[in-house]
């Protein structure tokens, strides 16, 4: 079967942005971020002027990717959560309903204990919005013909042509 | 693995660049960086080993203006060439929308450009896919080495379906930009397929 695409909606989209904000917040954090496994990045809140974080999401999900191979090799499912500690900053990795990583980054301000209680709740409440948009893309799916909002049923060449005009 | 979303009008795709090691891989990548506008091309990463052969992968962000309103934006990866780094390339290959196939053209590569594709093959039915269906272009590379195999030959050799072929010499820039194009056209024809 060939692996579904990632179909994301406002309403969603406001939900995560929301749960992403309360951890910034509730955490201390500076950068909260959600990304696809396949480096996607879906949101992010948070202090985003100095960090690169098309980047950022596209090493974290290389190290988590890695990370899952090596938990394979020695007979684990997986690493559900990773740490990496610097000399000011350190980021906290996580898996959310499988198939999303929740990232944070975070200072002084915030210790290891406090994001990782925050982030247990986060998880829940972004577990249930992921769970909302995989019943939508089915129910969408399923109602394929009627599909309203498809604009890429209408790509044309000259549209193809056009991105690489200049 | 498309991932479109709606809240801030933006589709992405993947590209990953394949093919055997010493191929021009990054190559590609690094012309495609230093010939793009710097409004829509993020940085350059490269995971690479000391002797700046690629370790994990090679990552460039790239944003090609909209279409029907959607942001068009393009991850290019490329990935290790190197036989023993199999399971990195698998990795890689995860949730990828277009392949391009970096092939060398030296005469002694042509086993090597011919192992990797069927490594491909493997790797992408490992994860679900079908290389038939998959948007896939071939670039034949390094078309400048006194050694090149003529382009006929390396067609018959290594085409498997048809798929788009251009010449390229990656380190002049020569058939980069058009064998990007064209996988980035294939992904985005497919999405209306879809």
């Amino acid at each position: 079967m060939m692996p579904q695409d990632l179909v994301l909606y406002e309403e969603q989209f406001e939900k995560i942005r929301q749960a992403l904000q309360r951890l910034l917040e509730d955490a201390n954090a500076r950068l909260v971020f959600l990304v696809d496994k396949n480096g996607q990045q879906i949101a992010a809140v948070g202090d985003m002027t100095s960090l690169d974080t098309t980047s950022l999401a596209s090493l974290t999900a290389g190290n988590v990717a890695a990370t899952d191979g090596l938990a394979r090799l020695i007979g684990e499912k997986e690493f559900s959560i990773l740490f990496h500690e610097g000399a000011s900053d350190n980021i906290h990795i996580s898996i959310v309903a499988r198939r999303v990583i929740l990232v944070v980054i975070f200072d002084e301000r915030a210790s290891l204990g406090l994001v990782r209680l925050r982030v247990r709740r986060a998880t829940a409440e972004l577990e249930t919005v992921f769970e909302e948009i995989a019943r939508k893309v089915e129910s969408e799916s399923l109602s394929l013909a009627a599909e309203p909002e498809a604009p890429f049923s209408e790509i044309t060449d000259e549209d193809i042509d056009r991105l690489f005009s200049e | 693995m498309t991932f479109i979303n709606y809240a801030v009008r933006e589709i992405n795709c993947k590209i990953v660049y394949y093919g055997p090691g010493l191929g021009g891989k990054t190559t590609n990548l690094q012309y495609i960086y230093d010939r793009t506008n710097t409004s829509s091309r993020g940085k350059l990463i490269s995971l690479a080993t000391e002797t700046e052969r690629t370790l994990f992968f090679d990552f460039l962000p790239l944003e090609l203006g909209e279409i029907r309103g959607f942001k068009a934006r393009f991850h290019l990866y490329t990935v290790p060439g190197q036989v023993f780094y199999d399971a990195s390339r698998k990795l890689i290959l995860r949730g990828v929308d277009g392949i391009i196939f970096v092939a060398d053209s030296q005469e002694s590569r042509m086993e090597a450009n011919a192992e990797s594709i069927r490594n491909l093959d493997k790797n992408l039915s490992e994860q679900g896919y079908d290389i038939a269906t998959t948007p896939y272009v071939l670039q034949l590379n390094k078309r400048d080495l006194p050694t090149a195999v003529a382009v006929d030959e390396m067609y018959r050799r290594l085409n498997i379906k048809g798929e788009p072929t251009f010449e390229a010499t990656a380190t002049t820039g020569a058939g980069v930009f058009d064998t990007l194009k064209a996988a980035a056209r294939l992904v985005l024809a497919d999405l209306k397929r879809k």
